[in-house]
């Protein structure tokens, strides 16, 4: 790990006046600290935010909850209005890295991750996303874990949440704050694809510090299903995992949410192939037309072609479960 | 680096409560836990195994709550109460769950035992397990290379209501921690 110096701000405010290029903001730490012994990050300035005022979880007036960023991962999957009101996000956390990890890792932090893609982590070759222009060893590598959407030329990472993928789904709303101001960022704008800048994973700027995650009052309760698929029983990383959820009216679908992880450099949602659900009856034959439709523009890689229908059978299953009830 | 390069950093004071006792410190901005326990406090207890938050070898409890010391920046435990497996004992007395894996002899090697331990006494304290597999999956963070998992599983079953209710009390104030 480089040499760094360490700051502990006690407001949002202090906080990103000290934020620079140079400087990274730290919470958990779990993937930042990992980074910078890989030497993958290597930040002149940590600046400690578990200092801040962001640590609770309240309603808002339209009946959704507002997350502080500082909330652990942990805390958030076990917190009752989320497990009253938002399953799908309780289950997909829980799907995630190991119970000491969501004691370390904050909401914000969750949304930051960077990819494990293994090249990404190795120094001694190139990586687009770690060093631009340098080239993408995973095009024409191993390349089992890769993406099979919205994938480019220069990079085929993934992105590794599980949470992250249930808040797509909730159409969850990003607040963050920089030198500039307050804003609000869509959960589907938060994240990039990596066009021919996999070096930005996400619209934040350097100055700006993500303060909430915002849900909206929809939480799909009654048919939920986050089905995460992985290479072990707990533990690992996505293969594919869906985050599924229904509003019906008897067996007709009334709203509809998609999202995929492992599958592309940010949780995927496909708007138009929901739009197609919307009226029909729950039955098998829906589900996998609609599987097909999100998978019709995949681009597998030498290794990962298993993951297309994976995928799709992935999505049946998972429309399944929420259709009847989602505790499977 | 050098050590030029580090004196133009400063080292920085921190207070914390460890194993019950009020420590201060000085750490560098870029110690973890797990190397100012091992190599300034000589408490060896918490192992490293992986150094990346991937095994659990370095499991302690922080206000209670189980993490991986490895992925700790020392610095910012300022103000925490840390317990580590040096910490669980009550005196000559074992903690339930130190004795449960005695009792079936959950190790070969021992070199995860102590994060193991501290997990399973973390998991204890969040009391979201009931069941075998319940418990599986909320030990799923600490690996065994020589795989005692079952003798791990019996252990952690067996004790987990004992050190539960220790906990609870703990919390209550009705027993010193």
């Amino acid at each position: 790990m480089n040499p760094f110096h360490y700051s502990k701000p006690v407001d949002v405010s202090q906080a990103i006046s000290l934020a620079g290029a140079a400087s990274r903001f730290i919470a958990g730490g779990t993937n930042l600290l990992d980074l910078m012994k890989e030497n993958i990050a290597r930040p002149e300035h940590l600046i400690d935010i578990t200092g801040l005022p962001l640590k609770d979880v309240r309603e808002t007036a339209s009946g959704g909850l507002l997350i502080g960023a500082m909330v652990s991962n942990a805390d958030l999957a076990w917190h009752p209005l989320v497990e009253q009101r938002y399953p799908l996000l309780s289950q997909a956390i829980l799907a995630g890295a190991s119970p000491q990890l969501r004691n370390m890792a904050s909401t914000g932090g969750n949304l930051l991750q960077r990819t494990r893609c293994y090249y990404f982590y190795d120094s001694a070759v190139p990586c687009n996303k770690r060093e631009p222009g340098s080239g993408c060893p995973a095009k024409d590598g191993l390349n089992r874990i890769h993406a099979i959407l919205g994938a480019s030329e220069d990079c085929v990472a993934t992105h590794p949440s599980d949470m992250c993928v249930a808040l797509a789904a909730l159409d969850a709303v990003v607040h963050v704050e920089g030198r500039g101001g307050k804003r609000t960022i869509e959960f589907a704008d938060f994240h990039r694809l990596p066009e021919d800048a996999p070096q930005r994973d996400n619209q934040l700027a350097d100055d700006e510090l993500i303060t909430a995650i915002e849900l909206p009052p929809q939480g799909f309760v009654a048919h939920s299903h986050y089905l995460k698929i992985r290479d072990r029983a707990s533990y690992a990383f996505a293969l594919v995992s869906v985050a599924a959820a229904l509003e019906l009216d008897g067996d007709i679908i009334r709203d509809v949410r998609l999202a995929l992880g492992g599958v592309a450099h940010k949780p995927w949602r496909d708007k138009a192939v929901e739009q197609s659900l919307i009226g029909q009856p729950v039955s098998r034959e829906n589900f996998v037309a609609a599987a097909e439709a999100i998978l019709r523009d995949a681009k597998p890689l030498e290794h990962n072609a298993f993951k297309v229908k994976l995928a799709q059978r992935a999505i049946v299953r998972a429309l399944s479960d929420a259709a009847t009830g989602g505790k499977a | 680096m050098s050590e030029t390069t580090n004196q133009a950093f400063a080292e920085h004071a921190i207070a914390l409560t460890l194993n019950g006792q009020s420590r201060q410190l000085n750490v560098q901005p870029w110690s973890t836990l797990l190397d100012v326990l091992r190599e300034q406090l000589d408490l060896v207890g918490t192992k490293k195994g992986c150094d990346h938050g991937q095994c659990g070898a370095c499991t302690v409890l922080r206000d209670g709550k189980r993490v991986n010391a490895c992925l700790t920046l020392a610095v910012m435990c300022d103000g925490a109460e840390l317990t580590t497996i040096e910490g669980l004992a009550d005196g000559d007395t074992l903690h339930p769950m130190q004795q449960s894996f005695i009792k079936h002899d959950a190790f070969q090697c021992g070199y995860c035992t102590p994060g193991q331990i501290c997990s399973a006494v973390g998991l204890a304290n969040e009391g979201r397990a009931q069941t075998a597999d319940q418990i599986k999956e909320l030990m799923s963070g600490n690996l065994c290379r020589c795989g005692a998992y079952t003798n791990i599983l019996a252990a952690v079953e067996e004790a987990l209501p004992q050190s539960a209710a220790k906990a609870s009390a703990v919390s209550e104030g009705g027993i010193d921690a």
